[in-house]
């Protein structure tokens, strides 16, 4: 009678130790490659091509020291940041009033509304590249920071508006009419009562568009060529044959997705929201 | 205008609300108008520049072109090859991140140490930059000489693959899977994780097996996360470009050559504006056919 819950509890203990080594190896073998470029970027480049691969080496920062030096590589971070917090302010200064407007006043057209929105995010880019490309270089917007920020801002735009639209229909009724009793003015409800109630989610509509801006290729590599070409465009300039040096390449590399990566670990919780339009909870 | 203020199924409604309702569309029209223009603006641009001779290096080659531009793309191999890839390339990559994504939820779902690190580990891949996560692939991983691949294939004795010459398209697939695998996990995640746990312990009190209730309790609940997942996946992965940019721009031949880069070669390199718009139709014809699906799941999603 007393082994009986003995054995269940090890059977249990067990259970719970084969799936700790199952996840821990999921989670590694997917992380690897990501691990493997950073340990490449304190390798020196001799290290970096070795046939067989460098576990334990002399760890050197000159990769990272150097890809300043060669590429300038401050000019590339700072489009980055420029275009992605640019584009994202203005998904925001867009998008909030938007989606407090069709969260709090809903008419017979808002859910028409919402739709038609999602449905611009269906337009595939490829298929009006050429039109933006010809835009673009008639109104001296090509290789500019400003038009860059002017795409992602339109790109981000409905995911922004769903976002905060989902966040503000969460935030309780009562509380906005408990306000509205107490003769509450709507800039006073709005800046006291429902801001700090929604600014958990704003942020995290801010995160994901700050994310999705950062990592977007297609239009980066396009519509840049030198001065406003952000770090996507430039590491796939290490493509071409003269740009093979890996471990500088994995400094790079490591430097640009490492805020992203930080980013994405702290939101990823709300990025489920966002990502499928709410659709999934 | 006029819909906003006339209410005919509320007549009492509250004074102070009637008095706002103006303002909320000053509230909206900006990001109407703004989405509004980038739809419609350059959708017919792509449409009358796709029934123009137009060369951006050969000015004076221009005029009506009628549909020679689609007959071209149509008769010329290219176009057709390009849809087999795109089709292909999305086909794979969501039967592998689908799977293997829905069994992966399963495991994360279960309490074991470090679960949180794990799964954070786990999701990495989404947040890398394409061009990012195609370099590193590439040249760390599948390079014919010093690639960590190659170590281990020389190791067990089947000697160095050469992984984008050999195997282009498959090498785009596992690179993408490896992208969008962690997008699957999350999203099918958070959907268990909703999952009535007292029934998954009734089932189990019944005498039912974990296969048998993955079976018939789990994967029922997650068939509409599934169908979000691979909608919003394929609205990705039409149009996939710097994984095939960055590894083997679209060869060796035509092999990796899908819609979305033959637009490019078309239009940025051939400098072809007619025949990449073309092109570009046909892109949006076949984006909207999967956004059908997408816009009804949504759309009865927001009736609850």
């Amino acid at each position: 009678m007393a082994t009986q819950p003995a054995t269940q509890t090890n059977r249990k203990l067990y259970r719970k130790l084969w799936l700790t080594l199952l996840g821990w190896a999921v989670g590694l073998l997917l992380f690897f490659p990501v691990f493997w470029m950073f340990l490449t970027s304190f390798k020196t480049e001799v290290d970096a091509v070795s046939a067989v691969p460098q576990l334990f080496f002399q760890p050197t920062l000159e990769n990272y020291t150097e890809i300043q030096d060669r590429a300038n590589y401050f000019n590339f971070a700072m489009n980055s940041i420029v275009i992605s917090i640019g584009s994202t302010l203005l998904v925001l200064l867009l998008g909030v009033p938007a989606a407090y407007a069709m969260a709090f006043f809903p008419t017979k057209g808002t859910k028409g509304t919402l739709l038609w929105m999602l449905s611009t995010k269906m337009l595939p880019s490829v298929g009006v590249l050429v039109p933006i490309y010809i835009l673009f270089r008639n109104s001296s917007l090509l290789d500019t920071r400003i038009g860059l920020i002017l795409i992602y801002t339109l790109i981000n735009l409905p995911i922004a508006v769903w976002m905060i639209y989902t966040f503000f229909k969460d935030v309780p009724k009562e509380i906005l009419e408990a306000g509205r009793m107490d003769g509450a003015k709507t800039r006073q409800e709005l800046f006291h009562v429902l801001l700090p109630l929604a600014l958990p989610g704003i942020a995290s509509t801010a995160l994901l568009c700050i994310i999705l801006a950062w990592n977007e290729a297609f239009w980066s590599i396009n519509l840049t060529t030198t001065n406003a070409t952000p770090l996507t465009a430039f590491i796939a300039s290490f493509s071409s044959p003269q740009g093979l040096f890996w471990a500088k390449l994995s400094a790079a590399s490591s430097l640009a997705i490492a805020p992203i990566l930080i980013f994405g670990w702290m939101s990823q919780r709300q990025l489920v929201r966002g990502l499928t339009f709410g659709a999934v909870k | 205008m006029s819909s906003l203020t006339v209410q005919p199924d509320r007549p009492t409604k509250p004074k102070s609300r009637s008095r706002r309702l103006p303002n909320t569309s000053l509230l909206t029209a900006p990001s109407i108008i703004a989405l509004l223009l980038w739809m419609i603006v350059p959708l017919v641009m792509t449409v009358w520049f796709s029934f123009q001779r137009y060369n951006l290096i050969n000015p004076t080659l221009r005029g009506f072109a009628g549909f020679a531009n689609y007959t071209q793309l149509l008769t010329s191999g290219a176009l057709w090859s390009s849809i087999v890839v795109t089709l292909i390339l999305v086909g794979s990559v969501l039967a592998i991140t689908i799977g293997l994504g829905t069994l992966l939820a399963v495991l994360f779902n279960e309490e074991f140490w470090g679960r949180g690190i794990a799964r954070i580990l786990a999701i990495s891949p989404f947040f890398v930059m394409p061009t990012v996560s195609a370099l590193i692939w590439k040249n760390l991983l599948m390079h014919p000489v010093n690639g960590l691949f190659a170590f281990f294939t020389r190791s067990i004795g089947l000697g160095a693959i050469d992984w984008f010459a050999q195997f282009p398209l498959f090498s785009v697939i596992l690179i993408v899977s490896w992208e969008w695998l962690p997008f699957a996990l999350l999203i099918l995640l958070t959907a268990i994780q909703s999952l009535d746990q007292e029934q998954v312990e009734a089932a189990r009190m019944d005498g039912a097996k974990s296969i048998a209730t993955f079976r018939f309790i789990t994967l029922p609940h997650l068939s509409r996360a599934i169908a979000v997942v691979a909608m919003i996946e394929t609205i990705f992965l039409l149009t996939i470009f710097a994984e095939i940019f960055v590894t083997t721009a679209g060869g060796p031949g035509q092999a990796t050559t899908n819609l979305a880069y033959l637009i490019y070669i078309k239009a940025l390199l051939d400098f072809d504006v007619g025949g990449a718009s073309a092109g570009g139709l046909i892109a949006v014809v076949l984006a909207n056919i999967v956004a059908i699906f997408l816009m009804r799941l949504v759309a009865k999603n927001l009736e609850t």
